[in-house]
C-alpha cells in the first residue's frame, strides 16, 4: 500500500465527495487522474481494505435493529455462524472470546419482522439468543484515524 | 426527519455502497428511478436530516492490521449510565458507545464501548485509561476480543425494493 492508497482509505471516511463525478473530485485534491483513483478504489476493495464506499445509517432511523449474542458449543460453532451469516438480516457476525462467543447485528423492516429473525435463530438451532437492543447512543462514528505503521 | 419510499429505496440500493464508477450517483438512482442531481439532492437531505451519520469511505479495520477489536462492556448504575456513557463516548479511541439492556443472570453489562487497536495490549491499557479517568475502579466490567470476523456489510433495513421488483 502507498501514500496514496493512505491518503484514500484516511480521508474520506467522511464527507465523500457529493457530486456527479466524486472520483475526478478525489482525484483534483490529491493531484491524480479520475482513473487512477478509481482503479485504486477497485483494488483497495478487492484486497479488503475497504468494506464499501457509502452511508452509515443511524440506529432505528431506518427499520428496527439490534445486536444479539449466543452461547454456541465449540464443535457447533462454524455451523451456526454460517447459518447466522447466511442470513440477508444479518449484517455483522463476530466470534468473541467470551462465554457468548458469537455476536452478530440484525436488522429489519420493523420490530416484528426483527423478533421473527431472532426467533427463527433460536428455533433453528435449538440455541437461546439473548437480544440486546440499543436503548440510548452515546457516541455513533465507525469512521476513526488510521494510526500507519 | 420523515422518510418516503424514494428515500427507502435509496437507503436499500446504498447498502452495498456506490459503484466504483466515473458516474455513481447516476448509475445509484437509475436503480432507483431518480435522477442523478435527485439521488445527490436526497442524500444530501438525509444527511441534514441526521438519518446518514456518515457517508464516505467504510474501511475493514482487520484488514489495516487494527485486529484487536475489543468490545468493552460495564455494569454502570442506571442513574450514572448517561453521563459516563457521554464520558467514555468522547474517547478518540472508543469507537462505538451505547447503552443496552442487561440480561440477568447471564448479562449483568448495561454499557458498551467498542475500542480498536492494533494489538490486544493496546486496546487493554485504553480500558484502563477509561477505568482511572472516568473512576470506574469499583464497577464490574470485561472486554470481549474478537477472534473471528464472519461477516461485515451494510445494514439491510427494508426489503421493499424487492417486493416491488
Amino acid at each position: 500500500m502507498d501514500d496514496f492508497d493512505k491518503r484514500l482509505l484516511d480521508e474520506f471516511q467522511h464527507d465523500f465527495p457529493l457530486c456527479p463525478h466524486p472520483f475526478a473530485s478525489i482525484a483534483e485534491r490529491l493531484g491524480m487522474g479520475e482513473e487512477d483513483v478509481l482503479s485504486a478504489y477497485r483494488h483497495l476493495s478487492e484486497a479488503g481494505y475497504v468494506s464499501r464506499i457509502g452511508a452509515v445509517i443511524k440506529p432505528h432511523a431506518v427499520g428496527a435493529s439490534t445486536l444479539a449474542a449466543m452461547c454456541v458449543p465449540s464443535d457447533r460453532l462454524e455451523e451456526v455462524a454460517a447459518f447466522v451469516s447466511n442470513l440477508d438480516e444479518v449484517n455483522h457476525n463476530y466470534e468473541r472470546e467470551h462465554a457468548f462467543n458469537l455476536w452478530f447485528v440484525a436488522t429489519a423492516q420493523d420490530e416484528d419482522s426483527l423478533s421473527q429473525v431472532l426467533n427463527d435463530i433460536r428455533d433453528k438451532t435449538g440455541l437461546a439468543v439473548m437480544n440486546l437492543p440499543m436503548l440510548e447512543d452515546y457516541h455513533l462514528d465507525l469512521g476513526f484515524p488510521i494510526r500507519w505503521s | 426527519m420523515e422518510l418516503n419510499d424514494a428515500d427507502f429505496a435509496l437507503i436499500e440500493a446504498l447498502a452495498d455502497g456506490l459503484e466504483m464508477v466515473s458516474c455513481p450517483y447516476a448509475v445509484l438512482g437509475a436503480r432507483v428511478g431518480l435522477s442523478e442531481e435527485e439521488t445527490i439532492g436526497r442524500i444530501e437531505s438525509l444527511i441534514a436530516g441526521g438519518v446518514i451519520r456518515r457517508f464516505g469511505v467504510v474501511v475493514q479495520h482487520h484488514r489495516l492490521g487494527l485486529c484487536a477489536n475489543g468490545m468493552s462492556v460495564w455494569d454502570i448504575p442506571d442513574a450514572d449510565v448517561a453521563d459516563v456513557g457521554q464520558r467514555m463516548g468522547a474517547f478518540p479511541f472508543v469507537t462505538l458507545c451505547y447503552r443496552r439492556p442487561r440480561c440477568l443472570p447471564d448479562w449483568p453489562y448495561n454499557l458498551f464501548a467498542m475500542v480498536h487497536g492494533s494489538e490486544r495490549q493496546i486496546v487493554l491499557a485504553q480500558v484502563d485509561q477509561l477505568v482511572s479517568e472516568l473512576g470506574l475502579a469499583t464497577v464490574r466490567h470485561d472486554v470481549l476480543f474478537s477472534r473471528r470476523q464472519f461477516k461485515q456489510r451494510g445494514a439491510r433495513y427494508a426489503h421493499k425494493l424487492e417486493a416491488a421488483q
